[in-house]
């Protein structure tokens, strides 16, 4: 007599170690295929584009931090860039090296944290993420430097930067960045060829180019799909034009093409800080602007490479010292569009590491 | 450099195409007939010399008078970008087509312009509240949401 066996309904998260953070997977299970997945949102939605309205131009910066905490750097750039284009506002040459740097750290210490919780997702327990938490530790130390914080920075301000550097910052910068490429070479070492990561995340969780492009993926999910799309290169901002730096891409799209691809990006981040190093000109970190902005009325979008994908901003000023709408294009969101097509199929460990792999931060996600 | 393709091209040929489709057009952007949006939008993506295969985002902003829907479209290929919006008059029951059968990246962006704006997309697959609960009042992002 054959057993009757039916759909199981499997509610992942939304408080689970592999979901990272407050998401919920809502899969219905055939045993331990994934036959079908529904994300579920809005666990972390704290309305920040609502709360942009009530607040001034300047007041908005602390908010981009708790976009994608793990990458506060990057949003403050992003939305500075955009206020910035909106009242025409000019930067010192100083403040968009400084900026540069800090994007770069930001991306080095954001991508140690994908990869490092990707790898704890494959079952390799803490180990392999405590060895990018010590290089991530450095990252932070450099940014309490400059800044006095280690998560939330508000570093940015619209036409500069909040502080010059202070001395003991290039020295350790530059320990930092010659030491980095070893410990990259060490990371390789132990996992590059590791046969249990070979065989969790080769071919699995599969983005196909075309999809890719079509669920507008972006940041190292569509670069591992073998697009060479970069926004630092297609639409460079700030002083990005100035600097030599290649796109590593991936071919097929799976997991771990999407882990290499992150492995890759550092080491191009640290090419960019050295450049930026010996390029670095001295004078003021901040043009005048008055405290309270008043953009005329208008529009601007800007948008940045950000650790995760796209990161735009677009504010629509009404003349008035505060944003009219403030409307947020979040990476981590739109590179989940296809994570149903990507884990279908898979077993359910399979779609915790694919999960995993496209890195995402709820912070952004939800907003 | 992505090049911003002048709105106002882009508008003169798609008149042609398609007549009474477009309602004004600048330097930056064109406003599409909301009637027309699917037509011209699948225009521009299967124009080969346009080839917008990549939509960057759609957001919404309330203007008290209409909802205006802001499509940043990108050509991957040619790098080049457009940004087309359309205008929706309606309070209470605002519907826009929805752009999913062309760029699935809009499929979670229409979901949340639906549940912050309050605006229902037809034809989408799957179109409910993305971030608050089913049964919650009102769309926050509206102006005259307190």
């Amino acid at each position: 007599m054959a057993i009757k066996t039916e759909p199981f309904v499997l509610n992942l998260g939304p408080v689970h170690p592999s979901t990272h953070g407050v998401f919920r997977m809502r899969t219905t299970l055939d045993g331990e295929v994934v036959v079908d997945m529904e994300p579920v949102f809005g666990y972390l939605h704290r309305g920040i584009e609502k709360l942009a309205e009530e607040r001034t131009y300047t007041g908005v910066i602390p908010l981009t931090d708790r976009l994608d905490y793990l990458a506060s750097m990057s949003n403050n750039l992003a939305y500075v860039l955009a206020v910035e284009k909106l009242a025409g506002i000019t930067v010192p040459e100083r403040a968009e090296y400084l900026r540069v740097i800090m994007a770069e750290l930001q991306r080095i210490a954001s991508h140690l944290i994908a990869v490092g919780a990707f790898l704890n997702d494959c079952g390799a327990f803490m180990t392999p993420i405590l060895y990018m938490i010590r290089e991530r530790e450095k990252v932070l130390d450099l940014f309490d430097m400059v800044c006095g914080q280690r998560l939330t920075y508000n570093y940015m301000r619209v036409g500069g930067v909040s502080h010059d550097i202070p001395d003991e910052f290039l020295p350790a910068l530059d320990k930092f960045v010659r030491r980095m490429p070893g410990f990259i070479d060490e990371y390789d070492r132990l996992l590059k060829e590791n046969e249990i990561v070979l065989v969790r995340a080769k071919g699995v969780g599969i983005l196909p180019k075309e999809l890719a492009i079509n669920i507008s993926a972006g940041g190292p999910v569509l670069r591992a799909s073998g697009v060479k799309w970069d926004i630092r290169k297609a639409d460079p901002y700030s002083v990005y034009d100035r600097f030599e730096f290649d796109i590593p891409t991936g071919t097929v799209g799976d997991c771990y093409d999407r882990y290499r691809v992150r492995i890759e990006e550092m080491r191009q981040s640290l090419r960019i800080i050295n450049q930026a190093m010996e390029q670095l000109p001295a004078g003021a970190v901040r043009s005048e602007v008055p405290h309270l902005i008043r953009p005329p009325v208008g529009e601007a979008y800007a948008h940045i490479e950000a650790p995760k994908g796209e990161l735009g901003f677009y504010l629509v000023s009404d003349n008035s010292i505060a944003p009219y709408r403030c409307s947020i294009r979040a990476p981590s969101l739109i590179n989940l569009t296809a994570l149903r097509d990507m884990v279908k199929g898979w077993k359910v460990a399979d779609a915790i590491i694919t999960f995993g792999s496209i890195d995402i931060c709820m912070g952004e996600v939800d907003r | 450099m992505t090049v911003a393709l002048s709105g106002k091209e882009i508008a003169d040929k798609l008149e042609e195409q398609f007549p009474g489709s477009i309602v004004e057009s600048s330097q930056d952007s064109l406003v599409v007939d909301s009637e027309f949006l699917l037509k011209v939008a699948t225009s521009l993506k299967d124009t080969p010399d346009l080839d917008f295969n990549y939509l960057v985002a759609i957001t919404a902003v309330d203007y008290y008078d209409y909802f205006e829907v802001v499509y940043r479209l990108t050509s991957l290929e040619h790098n080049h970008s457009l940004v087309v919006k359309t205008r929706c008059y309606e309070r209470v029951n605002p519907v826009l087509p929805s752009v999913v059968s062309l760029w699935r990246g809009a499929e979670l962006q229409e979901r949340e312009i639906y549940d912050l704006m309050g605006i229902s997309f037809e034809e989408h697959p799957n179109l409910k509240r993305l971030f608050l609960w089913q049964g919650f009042k009102g769309h926050p992002l509206r102006k005259d949401y307190l």
